[in-house]
Parts: C-alpha cells; structure tokens; sequence
C-alpha cells in the first residue's frame, strides 16, 4: 500500500471520513504520521476556537475583577480561582459527569404557546463539553493575565487621556484597552501556546472518542500500545506539537509588532517563551 | 468496620452514610490522597535536583555538556508534558528491563524487539514474574515519579538557569578577583545568592506541580481519580451500599481539595518570599524597609 493511499484513507479519519477501522498490523511510519496530523485537527480546533471565544470572556471577566462594585469582582475572582487553582484534568471529569447526570431526553421550556425542548445530549460529547472546559478555563487563566496588564497601566497614559477629555467607555476603548493588550500580549502568547499543550488531554479524561476519532496524543498512545514501541509515535507527535508551537508564536508575534508599532523599535517588547502553564 | 455496620441494608440516614464512607474501600481512597501528597513530597526535591544539574550543565564551558542541558530544559517549550509522561514511563521501563537483559542474558540470542512486542528474558523482567502485587505497585509508583522528576526538572532547570544568569556579574568577578576558584565563586556568591531570583519562578512550578499530580492516573497508578471513579460509579443492589451515580459529588470533592492546596501553598509562598525579600536590594525590599 502506497503513502499516498494512506494519507488518502487516513488523513481525516479522526473527523470520520475515509477508511471506518484503524490500522491492526503492519504499521507503517506514514501510518503513524498520517494518523496522528489527523488528529491534531482536533487539537487545532480545540486549541483555536476556545483561544477566540476565551479572549472575549477573559476580557469581561478581567474587568469585572477590577471593577469597585463587590457584586462584579467577587464572582469574577471565585471564577478565577476555581479554574486557576485545581487541575484542568479534575475539571474535565468533573464536567463530564455533571452533562452526563443531565437529563438525556432534555429539557422542557414552556413557552407560554410552544414548548421548547433544549437537547442535552451533545454536552456529553468531546467536540462540545470539553471546548466549554477549555473555553472557561482558558479564560480564567487569560482574565487573570488581562487583569495584572489592567493594573499596570501606567498612570501617565490615564492622565493624557483625561487631559484630552476622554472618559468613560471611550477613554477604555482608546486608551485603556489597547495598553492593555499591548502589555499583556508576551504572557497570552505563552498562554495560547499552553491552551494548545492543553488540549492533548481531553481524550485522556472523562470524555470518551466517539468511533476511535481522537487527537493526535489518542493516535499517538494507540500507536504505542500496540506496538509496545513509544520511541515513534511520541516523537511524532512532539514534532507536530513544536511545529504548531512555531506558528502559534510567529502569529503572535505579528500581533504583538502591530499592538507595538507605535513604539521606537528599541523599545519594543519580545515574546520569549516560558514554561508556565500545566493546568 | 465498625459492628453497627455489618448489615447496611437495615441503614438509612446519617448512619447509612457514616458507614458508607468508612467502608474497606473508602479507607483505600483516603489513603490515595496520602500516594498524592507523597508524590510531592518524593518528586520536589527530585525535580529540584534534576534542575540544579541541568542549570549547571547550561552553564558549563564545555560545549556538549552545555549543549545537553540547554536542550534539556528547551524540551518542556514547545511539547505537551503529557506526551512525555506517557512517553517516559513505558522508555524507562524498557530501557531498565534491556539494560537487564543485557546484563543477565548475554546468551540470549532472539532479538529483543519480535514485531510488535517487546521480550526480555524472565530474569531481566521488572518486577519479576512472581513478585507480589505490593512489587508491582511500588515498581509502577517509582516509574511515575522518576517521570515526574525528569519532566519537572526540565521546568526547575529554566527556573534555576534564569535565576543563576541573573546574579549581577559583578559580585562573580569580585569574587575571582579575590582569588577564589570557580567552584569557590558558584558555591560561595552564586548559589545562597540565586534563590531569591528563584523564588518566583519555584513558587509557580509548586503550583504546577500540585496540578499535575491527576496525571498520576495516567500513568496506572491507583490514586485519587482512579477511586473517585470506581467508588462514584453507579452501585446496583447487588452490592453493599447501592447507590447512583455520584462520581460528580467525588469529583467536585476532589475539586475542593485541590483548591485548598493550592490556596495554602499560595498563602505559605506569600510568607516565604516575605521573609526571603527582607533586607534584599530590590524594590520588595526596600518597600519592607520603608513602611510608609
């Protein structure tokens, strides 16, 4: 069997399209490293879609921390602790079981006339409750980065705003938000990356693979189970993992040259990387 | 247990659930909490150890050997942990066992690797074949927490390698100056002087560390989520004490203690670095100095 036919039966196999079984013998390496980029499409999409809808709770929820009224920032900071301070692999079982104990059929919503029927089913599903977990947990981890930039906004840059007779949601909008991006960008970049390295867990938790389509890491353990060989598989997947770690940061990177272009070019923050985050 | 309880079906209410919870196996879970906290207590200094040789080897003048650990700590950047500590626990156990191997069945002359499996000659296996199950486990706890050690000490050796680069140059040279050796400057000015630079980064991998320790169940060790699930699934009237499903209420207590972990550790790092700032030249310090 050629390469080119595997990559063919194989290259989508974790979104359910191609061949319906897994390879049992003579696995080959482009086996292996077809498998395995098939499902880091589902790292990809994980990693990608809880990064966006994240980034737009991270940035409520980090002004609600550094909001005066007490109704705001208590919640925000219980939300911020909870999912900073216990382990995303904890949280996933957790709910897991809790779509799990909803009630199968759904529930029903009177609506005066009609009655709604909310599905509950799909909750229980990876490619849904474990992007709600990455979603909220990503955002705690980011709010709490936005909230330290919201802090040390400098104060010579609230003052030129005041100077210029802005206040209000127009001083956030032009002055206060964007020094915070800018600020917070080196630590969100690391945070992107680890949001990423935190993805190879969801099938390794409660959630089960629905049909063997997993991610890479689910392939990569398959792989390695079966041939009671970890020195292939493994390294494959750290390859896929370092390359997507490159893009993440050159993407990054262009961000972080446009949120600092109007800096000297002396003065411009890097992105450096550093090891921070296992959830 | 105890003898109110030798016949649970006559229960209900609170004594019901006192006796639930002091059943054989629940002892087993609330001893799985202690396989946690040994686990930190085993794979700190380890991982600690594990980083101090790896800062040094980045800083070694020899090429390779600085190479090694550069390469060392990079590794952790750009790879999911999880991929090494399912990585490390089956290469450590087949690299012990060939190391064996080579060592008690030199004669051996079927090649180690038949396909897809792995086979070692009986005496090379790890524990041996008719070791008892305490061996096994012991065995399969040890591989967890040398994979543990070398996964963090990737992390320590960033931390450490950082906090040595950024003891101010000066004090190293004025202590050449005074014609001490090298190893005299690293032992003498570099190391009492590098932890505070540390500290921060240290505090942070406790953390990580602490969260990291469900992996545990990954790597086949019985520990607190594996009874969390065995105890919390659904028990039909075949057994003692049925009940429902009610693995959330395990885990959500799972989720508490975790969360006081980390709460006190923050609360102790707090105090440490405290006390760890008072007197030093940085901005801490002087605010500890000057109450205003």
């Amino acid at each position: 069997m050629s390469c080119l036919q595997i990559i063919g039966d194989y290259a989508f196999r974790s979104l359910g399209y191609g061949e319906r079984l897994l390879p049992r013998s003579d696995f080959t390496l482009c086996h292996q490293v077809t498998l395995i980029g098939s499902g880091l499409i589902w790292n990809i999409y994980f990693g990608a879609l809880a990064l966006i809808a994240g980034f737009f709770l991270a940035n409520a929820v980090a002004l609600a921390r550094a909001s005066r009224s007490l109704w705001l920032r208590k919640p925000a900071e219980w939300f911020i602790f909870v999912f900073r301070g216990s382990p995303l692999f904890i949280q996933f079982f957790l709910f897991y079981e809790a779509f799990v104990l909803l009630p199968r059929a759904g529930f029903d919503i009177p609506l005066g006339l009609v009655t709604l029927t909310v599905e509950t089913d799909w909750l229980t599903r990876a490619w849904a409750g474990a992007l709600i977990v990455l979603f909220l947990n990503t955002a705690a981890y980011s709010a709490e980065i936005f909230f330290g930039a919201l802090q040390s906004v400098p104060r010579g840059d609230i003052d030129a705003a005041d100077a210029f007779g802005l206040s209000g949601w127009a001083r956030f909008r032009r002055v206060l938000w964007p020094t915070m991006l800018r600020l917070a960008w080196p630590a969100y970049t690391n945070e992107a990356i680890f949001l990423f390295h935190a993805t190879t867990l969801v099938f390794f938790s409660g959630f089960p693979a629905f049909q063997q389509r997993g991610d890479a890491l689910y392939y990569a353990n398959y792989f390695a189970d079966k041939t009671f060989n970890p020195f292939i598989p493994y390294p494959i997947v750290a390859v896929y993992f370092i390359l997507l770690t490159l893009l993440l940061t050159w993407a990054f990177g262009r961000v972080n040259a446009r949120l600092n272009r109007h800096l000297p070019s002396n003065l411009r923050p890097g992105i450096r990387l550093r090891p921070q985050l296992i959830r | 247990m105890f003898s109110a309880c030798s016949d649970p079906s006559s229960l209900d209410g609170l004594a019901w659930l006192g006796c639930y919870l002091t059943t054989g196996k629940h002892i087993d879970f609330y001893w799985s909490f202690l396989t946690v906290l040994i686990l930190l207590a085993v794979t700190a200094p380890a991982a600690l150890a594990f980083g101090f040789g790896g800062a040094m080897a980045a800083r070694s003048p020899v090429l390779p050997l600085r190479l090694v650990g550069k390469g060392y700590a990079a590794m952790v950047r750009g790879i999911p942990d999880i991929v090494f500590f399912l990585f490390f626990v089956i290469a450590l156990d087949q690299g012990l066992e060939w190391m064996l191997h080579q060592v008690r069945c030199p004669d051996w002359t079927d090649p180690v690797r038949q396909g897809l499996e792995f086979r070692v000659c009986p005496e090379a296996k790890i524990p041996s074949g008719n070791a008892a199950q305490i061996w096994h486990r012991l065995y399969g706890f040890g591989l967890a927490v040398v994979t543990f050690a070398i996964v963090f000490g990737a992390f320590a050796a960033n931390v450490l390698y950082g906090a040595m680069q950024a003891v101010p140059k000066a004090q190293l040279e004025t202590g050449e100056s005074f014609g001490m050796t090298q190893r005299q400057v690293f032992h003498r000015i570099l190391v009492p002087q590098m932890w505070v630079y540390a500290l921060p980064g240290l505090s942070n991998l406790w953390m990580i560390l602490i969260k990291a320790t469900p992996l545990l169940f990954l790597l086949g060790v019985q520990d607190i989520v594996y009874w969390a699930r065995e105890l919390g699934g659904s028990k039909t009237s075949a057994f003692d004490y049925p009940h429902p499903d009610w693995r959330l209420y395990y885990f959500l207590g799972l989720l508490v203690f975790y969360l006081c972990m980390t709460r006190v550790s923050e609360v102790l790092l707090g105090r440490l670095t405290q006390r760890l700032t008072r007197g030093q030249a940085t901005l801490a310090g002087d605010a500890q100095r000057k109450p205003a």
